[in-house]
């Protein structure tokens, strides 16, 4: 479903890769791997149309990303490096407007159900400032709980969490492939994911991919 | 469509609501700012009255600028404004609601609070009312053109300056039909002529000034 063919990154002068290209089929899951400054956050946001491709395609069920645009967008469901919250906003407010704004329906219950699951039950009042780093994150994720989009792009899922929290972060990747869904995610942290088929790509300095 | 837009709207005037600083610094830039020429030049209400329509409109100038960089910015810094842009609706739209919110916690409080001020420059009840009114209609195109700028700066260091010198220029036309209009009923005119052009000016500002200002946040976002 998702094909990655030959893509080149560069910034400024240094070209951080070349001739990368993938494939991905539903239920699949892609590791991306590499050093620090190898180029995984750029790979990402080129996955998710957020910066061009150099050189080299990326196409969705057959068509190059680019002109499915909004079609491609509404497929998608992208994780980086900042959580994405505001911190003026509580834990449950900034779920019910996050989805509000991916429009999709999510009402209290199920919004509270899934800060419950990621063990925030008796914080969702509380604005997110207060929080730590670690329950920042798990607000952010919470969002993944209903998500039902085909195609997960997460960017370092795991940072800040606890063991637990990363065991049920795990958990929900892992029912997500089960569903048929595609998730490509970078980490330094090996987990083990319950389902689906794991792919390895490693990002290797330009010359010796 | 619409949905999209008032979603946007009504969380950001929720997160204008829990960092109310802003909104009432912003004012008290304008009272101030205002409260100082009445002062400064002395009382004389004739010279008063000739000045009220240029100052308080370069005020509320002034005064808009002040939030503008924080338009997108904290969007931008906790990763929000990437959510917005990856959003399976146009980035036009977004930008859109979030233009009208900035109006409504900037652009109508000036308007609502001009006139008590306008009385410190001795200005007639007629006056007074086309001053609330000029503001209240030219006011939107401050918040739109100043978006553009406010995404073309986008993650720019000493960005605030460079946003006034980028949108100041451009809201020139404004602040002449914004003060004109006020200036025309005080010389007995009438401001039906200038009040009709700053509405022009107000649609043109809020609905082609997002599609740009999308372009540019997609660029600052690469």
């Amino acid at each position: 479903m998702l094909e990655v063919s030959n893509l080149e990154c560069v910034r400024g002068e240094r070209r951080l890769f070349a001739g990368v290209g993938f494939r991905l089929d539903a239920g699949e899951m892609l590791y991306l791997q590499g050093a620090n400054g190898s180029g995984k956050t750029s790979l990402l946001r080129m996955l998710c149309s957020l910066s061009p491709a150099q050189e080299g395609e990326i196409r969705w069920r057959g068509e190059s990303i680019g002109k499915l645009g909004e079609d491609y967008r509404r497929e998608l469901c992208h994780l980086g490096h900042h959580n994405a919250i505001k911190e003026e906003l509580t834990p449950l407010e900034n779920l019910r407007t996050s989805a509000r704004l991916a429009d999709e329906a999510l009402d209290e219950g199920t919004a509270l159900d899934a800060l419950e699951q990621l063990g925030l039950a008796g914080r969702e009042d509380l604005p997110c400032r207060y929080l730590s780093q670690g329950q920042k994150r798990r607000v952010a994720l919470a969002r993944l709980v209903n998500e039902r989009r085909a195609l997960w792009v997460l960017d370092e899922p795991y940072v800040a969490l606890d063991s637990s929290a990363i065991e049920r972060v795990a958990g929900l990747i892992g029912a997500h492939l089960q569903r048929g869904g595609l998730a490509v995610l970078t980490t330094h942290q090996a987990v083990a994911v319950a389902a689906g088929k794991v792919r390895e790509l490693v990002l290797a300095p330009d010359g010796q991919a | 469509m619409l949905k999209l837009v008032r979603a946007i709207i009504s969380r950001d005037l929720r997160l204008a609501m829990r960092r109310r600083a802003d909104i009432v610094s912003a004012l008290f830039f304008f009272i101030i700012v205002v409260s100082l020429f009445p002062l400064g030049v002395g009382p004389e209400p004739e010279l008063l009255r000739k000045l009220a329509p240029g100052v308080l409109w370069v005020a509320a100038l002034l005064a808009t600028m002040l939030s503008l960089p924080r338009l997108f910015a904290d969007d931008h810094r906790d990763g929000t404004l990437e959510q917005l842009a990856l959003a399976p609706q146009p980035l036009g739209l977004i930008v859109l609601g979030k233009v009208l919110a900035h109006w409504l916690v900037s652009g109508l409080p000036l308007a609502l609070l001009a006139p008590v001020l306008g009385l410190q420059f001795d200005l007639s009840t007629d006056a007074l009312w086309v001053l609330t009114c000029s503001l209240l209609i030219g006011t939107p195109a401050l918040s739109g053109i100043g978006a553009i700028g406010a995404a073309l700066t986008l993650g720019v260091r000493g960005g605030g300056v460079l946003l006034s010198l980028l949108v100041l220029p451009l809201y020139i036309p404004v602040l002449i039909f914004g003060a004109g209009a006020v200036d025309a009923t005080v010389t007995g005119l009438g401001a039906q002529a200038h009040l009709s052009l700053l509405g022009a000016l107000t649609l043109a500002g809020v609905f082609f000034a997002p599609w740009p200002t999308a372009a540019a946040l997609r660029i600052a976002l690469e």
